[in-house]
C-alpha cells in the first residue's frame, strides 16, 4: 500500500469509526493520546516507543485534519451555533461540574496548531535514548492536557486539563533536560503553579458568582457568558484570572521562568512549551478572563496594555544581548507572546483576530526555532553563538530552515509572522483613543529590534567563515529531522501565503465576544 | 479591461523560476538554473514591453488622461470591512514605465551574470535570488494598494539582504547585508506607521481612492494633529521616511555604499537601477496625496533630496573604490529625483517636476546599470575594485571603454544623450520653484561630471598597472547587455515622457529652456575639463590638492564619519546601554525577585523547622502549654 | 459510702493526677515512666467520668461505659507502647526518649 493510499484511507476510516462508535470527535482527540500512552507501555525499547508515538500522533494529526474539514463544512452548511461538536456529561453533580466540550473556529485553529507541533515534536525527539518510553509518555500526557484544555467548555475541567499539561513539564525538564535542569524545572513549575493558584481563585470566584439571581451555580463558560456578573465582582476576580493565565503567557514581569525553562528543556519540550503551552495562557486570557468579564477587561485593560507593551519591547531588547540560542529564543517568545496579550486587550475584532493569528504563527515558528536549535546543539554540542560560525556551508538544510524561521520571526511577508503582526498593528491602531495608538507605535517598533537580534544570530552562527574546525564535518539533517522541520515550514508558509481562510474563520468565531464588548463600549 | 490579464505572468514567471531553481537548483548543473532564469525573465521582459506599447499607444488614453487599469485582483486578507489587503495588478503610466525598467535591467543583468558569475559557488542560488528579487520588485511597482506595496517592499528588502550577503563566508559582506537590512527596516517602520495613520484617517489602502483628485476621505484629517503637526503631515513624512530608507536618502544613506559588497550585477540591478528607486516611486505614487494634503512633507522631501544629492556628490569625489564612487553617484542622482518630486506642482506644466523625476528615473536606470555593468566588466578583468589598480584599460577593453564613456557622458548631461534631457527638466522644475535648490543642483551637475570623468580617466587612461594577467575584453554574454544599455542610454532621451508619464496623466507640451540648459551643459563640460586636466595624465596635483584640503578631505574621504556615528549609536548605546542593562535587569532584578520569593520561603521554613525537634516531649509540652494558654485566655476574656 | 464527700474532692484528686501525669510525660526521659504517666492521665479522666456520672446523672450509665472503654483502650495502648519500647530498646540499647528523634523534619 502506498503512502498515498494511506493518506486517503486513514481519514476515511476515522470518519467511519467516529460514526460507528458514536463518539464525539473532540473526545477522540483526548482518547487517541491516552491509547498511544497505553500502547507505549507495551513496547520494549525506544524504537518501539517512538514508532508508537509517531503513529499515534500521526493519527491525531489526521483526526485534527478531519476535525478542521468537518468544522469548515459545518459552518459552510450554515450552522450558526457558537460552539460545534458539543457534548455534555455530568461529572460531579454536587458541584455541578460537567465534562462539557465544544469548539469554535479559534479552538479548532489552536487544536490544529497543537497537532502540528506535537507531530513535529515527536520527530524532533527521535533520538532520545534515555528512558525513552517514559519520555514519550510524559510528552503525550502533556499533549493530552493541551487538547483537553482547548476542547473544554467547563471551567473546572479546563483547569484540570491545564494542570495536567503543566505537571509533566516538571518531569520532562527535570529528567531529560540539560544544564541546571532541576532548578529550572522547579522554577518553571513553581511559577506556573503560582499562576494556577491565582487562576483557581479566579475560577472559583466566577463559579460562585455564576448565578446572581439564585439558581444552580455553574462552571459552564457558555452559560456564564450569558449572564453579566456584578461589576465589583468582575473587578476583583478579573486580575486573578488574567494574571493567572498571563503567567503562562509570559506576561511581564512574570516571564522569568521562560528563559531558564526553555534553556534547560529538551528539544521537543521546548517546542511544545513555547509552541503550545504558552498559548494556553493567551487562549485562557481570551476565553475566560475577557469573555466572561468584559466590563472589567474594558476597565483594566490599560494596566495590562502597559505591561504587555513593556513585554514586547523589553523582551526584544533582552534578546539582543543573549549568547545562548535558547535564551535568545525565549526572550523573543516573551516579546511575541506579549504581542498576543497586547492585541487581546485592544478589545476589537481586528486586533483580537491578530492575537489569535499571532498565537498560531508564533507557535509554529518558535517550535521550528527550538527544533532547529535542538538539532544544531545535537551536532555542535554548544548553544553559545560565539562558538559557532559559518554553519551554512556545513549543514545547509538546517541553516536555510533556520533562516526561514528567522524571517518568519522578523515578519517577512509570505510567512505567518507578517500576517499576524500586521493584523495586530492595524487592529490596534484603529482605536479612537490616542493612548492605544501611541502604544501601538511603540509596540510596532519591536519589528526593528527583532530584525536586529535575528540577523545578529543568523550572521554569527550561519554566515561568515567557519569558526570551529571541529564543525567542518557535521552531518546535515536526517530524514526525521527533515520531516519535523518541513512540516512546520509548510504550515508557516501556508498561513503566510493564504491567510484569508484562517483569518475569516477566526473572525467569524470572534462574533460573540465582539457583540458583548460592543454592548459595553459602543 | 480584460485585455491585460496576461500581465499576471510577468510576475508569476519569476516566482516560479525562483521556486524551481531554489528547490531543485542544487541537483542540476549550475548553468541550467542560469538559463532557466534568463529565459523566464526574457518572457517577462517581452510581456512588459508588449504591455507598455499597448498601454501607451493602444488607446488607453481617454479624455481625462491614461486610465488606471486593474486587470487582476484578489482579496488576500481582511482587516475590517473597509481595510482589505488585495493582491492585484495596477496598470497606470508610472507602473507600466517601472515594469519596463525593472524587466529590462533585470533581463540584462540575467544575461550579463551568465558570464560574470560563471564558475562561482552558488551560481544556482544567485539566479534563484535574482528571480526572487525581480518578482518582489515587480510586485511592488504594480501594487494597486499601499499594503501590497509594503508587503513587496519587505520582500525586496529581504532579497536585497540575501544578494548583498551572497558571498556569505566573507564577514564584510555579511555585515553589509545586515546593515542594509536593519537600516531599511528601521525606515520601513516609519512607512508602516505612516500606513497605519493613513488607513486610520481614510479607512482604505487603495491607491485609486487615495489619489483620486478632490476626494473627501481626508476630511477627517483636518482636525487631527499630534504634537502640533497635522496628522497628514505625519503620515506623509513617515511614509517618505520609508521611501528615504530604500532610496538611501540622507540620513539613511549609509547602507548603500556598503551594499557594494554584493556581486556587481546585483549592484547594477538592485542598488542602482531598481530597488533604490522604490522610494522615489513610492513618493511618486503618493504624489497627489503629498502635494495636496501635506505640503510641508513635500517641502521636506525637496530639501532632503537636494541635500543628499550635494552631500553624496562631494563624497564621491574622494572615493577610490569604483563601485563606491558609483554608489555615491547613485545617491546623488536619487537625490535629484526626490528633489524634483519635492518641487513639483500638479497638472500640466506645473507638474513638470513629477514628469522630470520619472524621466530621470528611467534614464538613470539605463545609464547607471550600464555604468555598474561596465564596472563589473572592469573588475572582472583586473580583479580589483580600486582605481589605483587600474589604468590604461582602453586598449584592452574597447567595448567596455566605449560603453562606459557613453554612460559617463550621459550622466554628465552632454546633449543629445538621455541624461541631458531628464536632468535639464529637473533643473527647470527646481528653477520654477526654489532658487536655492536650483543653485545646489547646478553645483551638483558640475561635480557629477567631474567625479565621473575622474573615474573614467583614471581607469581607462593613464599608465598601465601591474596586472596579474593581461586584461581582456569580457565575453559576449557580458558585452551584449553593455551595448544594449548604451544604445538605450543614448536614445531614451527622445521618448515623449511629457505625453506619457505626468502627474495628472494628461500630456503637456514642453520646450527646451535654453537659458537653463546651456549653462548646465557648460558646467558639465567644465567638470569634464577639470577631470581631464587632473586625471588624464598621471600627475601629483590631485594628491597635493587632497593634502591642502586637510581635515576637510579626510572627513569627506571618511564619508563625514556617518558610519562611525551609527556604529556608535547601535553598538554603544543600543547594545551597551540599553540591551545589556535590560538583560542584566531581567536576570538580576526581576528574576532575582522571583527567585527571592522562593528563597524567602525556604529561609523561613529553615528557621522554623527547629520546632520540629523530633522530641516527643517538646511536642507534648507545646501542646499542653498551648492548651493552657488558650484556656486561660478564654477564661480571661469570657469572665 | 461516698455520702458526705463532695464532688470537689474527687475533682481535686483527678486534677492532681492529671497534671502529675502531664508533668511526668513532659519531664521524664524514660519511655516506661512516660507510659506510666499516660496511664495516670487516663485514669484521672476515668475518675472524672465516673464522678460526673454519679453526681450529675445518677440514673444514667454513659460515664461507666466510657471509663470501661478507656480501661480497655489503655490496656491495648499499653501493649502496643511496650512492644514499641522493646523494639526501640533492641535497636538503640536504651529507652531514653531523647534518642528517638529519627523522624524529625
Amino acid at each position: 500500500m502506498t503512502v498515498l493510499h494511506f493518506l486517503f484511507l486513514v481519514p476515511y476510516l476515522i470518519l467511519n469509526f467516529i460514526k460507528y462508535i458514536k463518539v464525539n470527535i473532540l473526545t477522540l482527540l483526548v482518547i487517541i493520546p491516552i491509547l498511544t500512552m497505553i500502547g507505549i507501555l507495551f513496547t520494549k525499547d525506544n524504537k518501539g516507543a517512538r514508532l508508537v508515538s509517531a503513529a499515534g500522533m500521526g493519527v491525531q494529526l489526521i483526526t485534527t485534519a478531519v476535525l478542521v474539514l468537518s468544522y469548515l463544512a459545518a459552518r459552510k452548511s450554515g450552522l450558526m451555533n457558537e460552539m460545534l461538536f458539543t457534548a455534555d456529561y455530568m461529572w460531579f453533580p454536587s458541584l455541578n461540574i460537567h465534562y462539557a466540550i465544544g469548539v469554535d473556529g479559534i479552538a479548532v485553529a489552536m487544536i490544529a496548531l497543537t497537532s502540528i507541533v506535537v507531530f513535529a515534536g515527536i520527530f524532533a525527539s527521535w533520538e532520545v535514548e534515555y528512558l525513552s518510553r517514559e519520555f514519550f509518555i510524559s510528552l503525550i500526557l502533556l499533549a493530552t492536557g493541551v487538547y483537553g484544555f482547548f476542547i473544554s467548555l467547563d471551567l473546572f475541567t479546563m483547569f484540570l486539563f491545564y494542570e495536567l499539561a503543566v505537571i509533566p513539564m516538571y518531569l520532562l525538564i527535570g529528567v531529560w533536560g540539560t544544564g541546571p535542569k532541576e532548578s529550572s524545572a522547579m522554577k518553571l513549575t513553581l511559577m506556573l503553579m503560582g499562576g494556577s493558584a491565582l487562576l483557581m481563585v479566579g475560577i472559583f470566584g466566577i463559579y460562585f458568582n455564576s448565578a446572581p439571581d439564585g439558581g444552580p451555580l455553574t462552571f459552564n463558560i457558555l452559560e456564564i457568558s450569558k449572564i453579566s456578573m456584578p461589576l465589583d465582582v468582575q473587578r476583583f476576580f478579573f486580575p486573578f484570572t488574567f494574571i493567572g493565565f498571563g503567567i503562562l503567557g509570559a506576561l511581564f514581569p512574570f516571564h522569568t521562568w521562560s528563559p531558564d525553562g526553555h534553556a534547560s528543556a529538551p528539544t521537543a519540550v521546548s517546542m511544545l512549551h513555547a509552541g503550545v503551552l504558552m498559548k494556553l495562557g493567551g487562549y485562557g486570557c481570551f476565553r475566560v478572563a475577557i469573555f466572561l468579564m468584559p466590563e472589567a477587561a474594558h476597565e483594566m485593560a490599560w494596566i495590562f496594555i502597559i505591561l504587555t507593551t513593556i513585554s514586547v519591547v523589553y523582551g526584544a531588547f533582552g534578546a539582543i544581548w543573549q549568547n545562548d540560542l535558547k535564551f535568545i529564543n525565549a526572550y523573543s517568545s516573551v516579546s511575541h507572546c506579549g504581542l498576543v496579550i497586547f492585541a487581546l486587550l485592544m478589545l476589537n475584532q481586528t486586533a483580537m483576530d491578530g492575537a489569535i493569528l499571532q498565537m498560531i504563527s508564533h507557535g509554529l515558528m518558535t517550535a521550528l526555532f527550538f527544533a532547529l536549535i535542538g538539532m544544531i546543539y545535537g551536532r555542535t554540542h554548544t548553544r553559545d553563538v560565539n562558538e559557532m560560525g559559518g554553519l551554512m556551508k556545513v549543514i545547509p538544510f538546517l541553516a536555510v530552515v533556520y533562516m526561514i524561521a528567522g524571517f518568519a520571526s522578523l515578519g517577512l511577508p509570505g510567512l505567518s509572522g507578517f500576517v499576524a503582526e500586521m493584523t495586530v498593528f492595524v487592529g490596534a491602531f484603529q482605536h479612537q483613543d490616542m493612548f492605544h495608538r501611541v502604544v501601538t507605535v511603540i509596540v510596532a517598533s519591536s519589528i526593528v529590534i527583532t530584525a536586529v537580534y535575528i540577523l545578529r544570530v543568523v550572521g554569527m552562527i550561519l554566515l561568515g567563515p567557519l569558526k570551529d574546525q571541529h564543525h567542518a564535518h557535521l552531518q546535515d539533517a536526517k530524514w526525521f529531522e527533515k520531516l519535523s522541520t518541513v512540516t512546520l515550514v509548510l504550515a508557516v508558509a501556508a498561513i503566510g501565503i493564504a491567510p484569508l481562510w484562517l483569518s475569516d474563520t477566526i473572525i467569524a468565531s470572534l462574533k460573540p465576544i465582539i457583540d458583548k464588548l460592543a454592548m459595553i463600549a459602543p | 479591461m480584460a485585455g491585460y490579464t496576461y500581465t499576471v505572468f510577468i510576475l508569476i514567471i519569476p516566482l516560479v523560476v525562483f521556486l524551481i531553481t531554489g528547490l531543485l537548483g542544487m541537483k542540476w548543473k549550475p548553468i541550467v538554473s542560469g538559463i532557466i532564469g534568463t529565459i523566464g525573465l526574457g518572457i517577462s521582459f517581452t510581456l512588459s514591453i508588449i504591455t507598455a506599447i499597448t498601454y501607451f499607444w493602444g488607446g488607453s488614453h481617454g479624455a481625462e488622461g491614461f486610465h488606471a487599469i486593474i486587470p487582476f485582483e484578489l482579496t488576500w486578507l481582511k482587516f475590517t470591512e473597509t481595510l482589505i489587503i488585495k493582491m492585484g495588478i495596477l496598470l497606470d503610466p508610472i507602473s507600466v514605465m517601472m515594469l519596463v525598467v525593472v524587466t529590462t535591467i533585470s533581463f540584462m543583468v540575467h544575461i550579463y551574470s551568465l558570464g560574470y558569475m560563471k564558475g562561482e559557488v552558488g551560481f544556482a542560488r544567485f539566479y534563484s535570488f535574482l528571480s526572487l528579487f525581480t518578482f518582489s520588485m515587480l510586485g511592488l511597482v504594480i501594487a494597486p494598494n499601499i499594503f501590497q506595496m509594503y508587503i513587496f517592499w519587505e520582500l525586496v528588502g529581504v532579497s536585497s539582504f540575501l544578494l548583498i550577503g551572497f558571498y556569505y563566508t566573507k564577514p564584510s559582506a555579511v555585515a553589509a547585508s545586515k546593515k542594509a537590512f536593519i537600516v531599511t527596516r528601521f525606515a520601513d517602520l516609519g512607512f508602516l506607521i505612516g500606513i497605519l495613520i493613513l488607513s486610520f484617517i481614510t479607512g482604505t489602502f487603495d491607491f485609486a481612492k487615495l489619489t483620486e483628485p478632490g476626494t473627501a476621505i481626508f476630511a477627517s484629517a483636518a482636525s487631527m494633529s499630534f504634537m502640533g503637526i497635522s496628522a497628514m503631515t505625519w503620515a506623509m513624512t513617515l511614509i517618505f521616511i520609508g521611501g528615504a530608507g530604500k532610496s538611501a536618502m540622507f540620513p539613511f544613506h549609509i547602507w548603500l555604499p556598503d551594499a557594494m559588497e554584493g556581486p556587481t550585477p546585483v549592484s547594477a540591478l538592485i542598488h542602482a537601477a531598481t530597488m533604490v528607486v522604490a522610494g522615489v516611486f513610492l513618493v511618486a505614487r503618493m504624489f497627489t496625496v503629498i502635494h495636496f494634503q501635506a505640503p510641508d512633507a513635500q517641502e521636506i522631501i525637496a530639501y532632503v533630496g537636494g541635500f543628499t544629492s550635494l552631500f553624496a556628490a562631494i563624497i564621491a569625489i574622494t572615493q577610490y573604490d569604483i563601485k563606491r564612487v558609483l554608489a555615491f553617484s547613485t545617491l546623488s542622482q536619487l537625490g535629484y529625483m526626490m528633489l524634483s518630486l519635492g518641487v513639483s506642482g500638479y497638472g500640466g506644466e506645473e507638474g513638470l517636476g513629477f514628469m522630470a523625476s520619472m524621466f530621470h528615473l528611467f534614464t538613470h536606470a539605463m545609464f547607471k546599470a550600464l555604468l555598474f555593468l561596465g564596472a563589473g566588466s572592469i573588475i572582472h578583468a583586473v580583479h580589483s575594485n580600486y582605481m589605483y589598480d587600474m589604468g590604461g584599460l582602453r586598449k584592452y577593453m574597447p567595448i567596455t571603454h566605449i560603453t562606459f564613456l557613453i554612460a559617463c557622458l550621459t550622466i554628465a548631461g552632454v546633449p543629445p544623450l538621455s541624461g541631458f534631457f531628464s536632468k535639464d527638466e529637473i533643473l527647470v522644475a527646481a528653477y520654477n520653484h526654489n532658487k536655492l535648490l536650483f543653485a545646489v543642483e547646478y553645483i551638483v551637475a558640475g561635480l557629477t561630471a567631474f567625479y565621473m570623468f575622474r573615474l573614467y580617466f583614471s581607469v581607462f587612461w593613464g599608465k598601465d598597472r601591474h596586472y596579474h594577467h593581461t586584461p581582456h575584453e569580457s565575453p559576449l554574454t557580458m558585452s551584449i547587455p553593455l551595448m544594449f544599455l548604451a544604445v538605450a542610454s543614448i536614445f531614451a532621451g527622445f521618448l515623449p515622457f511629457h505625453h506619457l508619464v505626468t502627474s495628472d496623466k494628461l500630456g503637456f507640451v514642453t520646450e527646451m529652456h535654453y537659458a537653463i540648459a546651456i549653462p548646465s551643459v557648460l558646467i558639465g563640460l567644465f567638470g569634464i575639463a577639470m577631470a581631464w586636466i587632473l586625471y588624464k595624465k598621471e600627475s601629483g596635483v590631485p594628491a597635493k590638492m587632497a593634502k591642502s584640503w586637510g581635515i576637510l578631505y579626510t572627513a569627506t574621504y571618511n564619508k563625514f564619519y556617518f558610519d562611525e556615528i551609527y556604529l556608535f549609536v547601535t553598538k554603544k548605546i543600543i547594545f551597551n546601554y540599553i540591551s545589556r542593562p535590560i538583560a542584566w535587569f531581567d536576570r538580576h532584578i526581576i528574576d532575582g525577585f522571583m527567585v527571592g520569593i522562593g528563597m524567602t520561603t525556604e529561609r523561613i521554613s529553615y528557621r522554623i523547622k527547629g520546632m520540629q525537634s523530633g522530641q516527643l516531649q517538646h511536642y507534648a509540652f507545646m501542646f499542653v502549654a498551648g492548651t493552657l494558654a488558650l484556656t486561660l485566655s478564654m477564661l480571661y476574656f469570657l469572665m | 459510702m461516698i455520702e458526705g464527700i463532695g464532688i470537689e474532692h474527687f475533682l481535686v484528686v483527678s486534677t492532681l493526677m492529671f497534671f502529675i501525669g502531664v508533668c511526668g510525660f513532659i519531664i521524664r526521659r524514660n519511655l516506661i515512666t512516660m507510659l506510666m504517666s499516660i496511664e495516670l492521665i487516663l485514669n484521672s479522666v476515668n475518675i472524672n467520668f465516673l464522678v460526673f456520672n454519679r453526681y450529675l446523672y445518677p440514673d444514667q450509665m454513659q460515664g461507666h461505659f466510657f471509663s470501661l472503654f478507656i480501661v480497655g483502650i489503655a490496656a491495648a495502648e499499653a501493649s502496643v507502647a511496650i512492644a514499641l519500647i522493646i523494639n526501640i530498646y533492641r535497636n538503640l540499647q536504651n529507652i531514653d526518649v531523647e534518642n528517638v528523634s529519627e523522624m524529625k523534619y
